[in-house]
């Protein structure tokens, strides 16, 4: 359950934008989080509504957009889209895959008032 | 509240030092006078660890200190390993360590009685140690210039794949008694660490456990992860795995006398391929 500790390092990026940017409450939050990402979404809504409980981000809305896998296939020196860390090549099977994307995890933006 | 950093850590606790609790503030809304509008934000959650690791790699760096991060799931052999290891390298090179579990001070107490300085960190309800966790131990711990510092994770193999903690490598160690599927049953975990250590070896003979497939499985998340076959309580295997810790540590202060790199880059794009794939 370290999403319990992702939602609490959310929480501070939260409390900190409140602060530099005057706003008192929020009422939704959009998250990136890659398919390749070692976060589960299930457990971050879980967890968000928990350590947001009495905080000016109770109740808000966690919206969560997936950023799918990506990885370039040395072999077929193109773009191929991934799943799964150990996936290999969808067109030529070949395991030289370098990830090159769905490993994010970024706050995208707050609606606050 | 700690007075190094301000945090208020909950439940974790530092060779039995709790830190106090700081309530978070409450929200304090003014009804009808606010607006709703969008804030752009673009931050990365795990900034926050990385900024902490970065500090503590920096610190090791200084310090020529060769820093380990050991993972597995819980009763495969780490705490074994890690006496073992003290008792057959402390005359060469000095060993410090920095024990995660949820509870106790137990495996903190095998450790010490070896002699080498240790810090216990609990986590309470934690199922990981962080940078910032790691940061407050390294405060209560003298590191010899030159040494080695092992961090002993908590036992599970999901949480802490996702944190740095500042160390050059992570070590997971996989017991033959569990199973050889492991690798992709939990393949964050593999595919961050640099070494993959097969522990109790001596108990091959008892159990269903295929090393060549258990290996191929490893490399397929994590084509370039090292593999060393060992037995801690037996001692086989032990040496070779002196030799990588030799080994390491040089390319560790071949690469102090350049500017410490940060690791926080390794969640950018760029996975490594080994040419043993």
């Amino acid at each position: 359950m370290h999403e319990m500790s992702l939602c609490e390092g959310v929480l501070q990026v939260i409390e900190a934008e409140a602060r530099a940017q005057h706003f008192l409450r929020v009422r939704r939050v959009r998250l990136e989080v890659g398919a390749l990402a070692c976060v589960e979404p299930e457990a971050m809504h879980f967890s968000f509504d928990a350590v947001t409980r009495g905080t000016l981000a109770q109740g808000a809305k966690l919206e969560i957009i997936r950023v799918a896998g990506e990885a370039w296939c040395l072999s077929c020196a193109r773009a191929v889209s991934v799943d799964r860390r150990y996936e290999n090549c969808p067109d030529c099977g070949s395991v030289l895959l370098q990830l090159t994307g769905g490993e994010e995890l970024k706050i995208k933006s707050l609606e606050v008032e | 509240m700690c007075g190094t950093c301000g945090c208020g850590e909950g439940e974790m606790a530092i060779n039995g030092h709790r830190h106090a609790t700081e309530a978070v503030a409450g929200h304090t809304h003014a009804p009808g006078t606010s607006q709703a509008r969008m804030v752009q934000i673009e931050k990365d959650i795990f900034a926050k660890n990385d900024g902490y690791a970065a500090r503590n790699r920096r610190h090791f760096a200084a310090e020529q200190v060769l820093a380990l991060n050991l993972v597995s799931s819980p009763g495969a052999g780490k705490t074994t390993l890690l006496t073992q290891t003290i008792v057959g390298m402390q005359a060469s090179r000095p060993i410090a360590v920095i024990e995660g579990d949820q509870q106790t001070s137990r495996d903190a107490e095998r450790i010490r009685a070896t002699g080498a300085p240790t810090v216990q960190i609990n986590t309470g309800k934690g199922c990981h140690l962080d940078a910032h966790m790691v940061g407050h131990a390294l405060d209560r711990l003298t590191l010899t210039h030159g040494g080695l510092l092992f961090i002993e994770n908590v036992g599970n193999l999901v949480c802490p794949a996702a944190f740095d903690l500042g160390e050059a490598h992570k070590v997971v160690i996989l017991s033959v008694t569990e199973g050889e599927d492991k690798p992709l049953k939990y393949p964050d975990m593999f595919h961050a660490a640099d070494l993959m250590i097969l522990n109790k070896i001596d108990l091959l003979p008892h159990v269903n456990f295929d090393v060549e497939q258990c290996i191929a499985y490893a490399r397929q998340v994590h084509p370039g992860i090292e593999v060393l076959p060992l037995s801690a309580t037996r001692s086989d295997g032990m040496t070779v795995w002196y030799a990588w810790l030799d080994r390491a540590a040089r390319a560790r202060h071949e690469s102090s006398e350049k500017p410490p790199v940060d690791k926080s880059a390794r969640r950018q794009p760029t996975d490594r391929l080994s040419s043993e794939a």
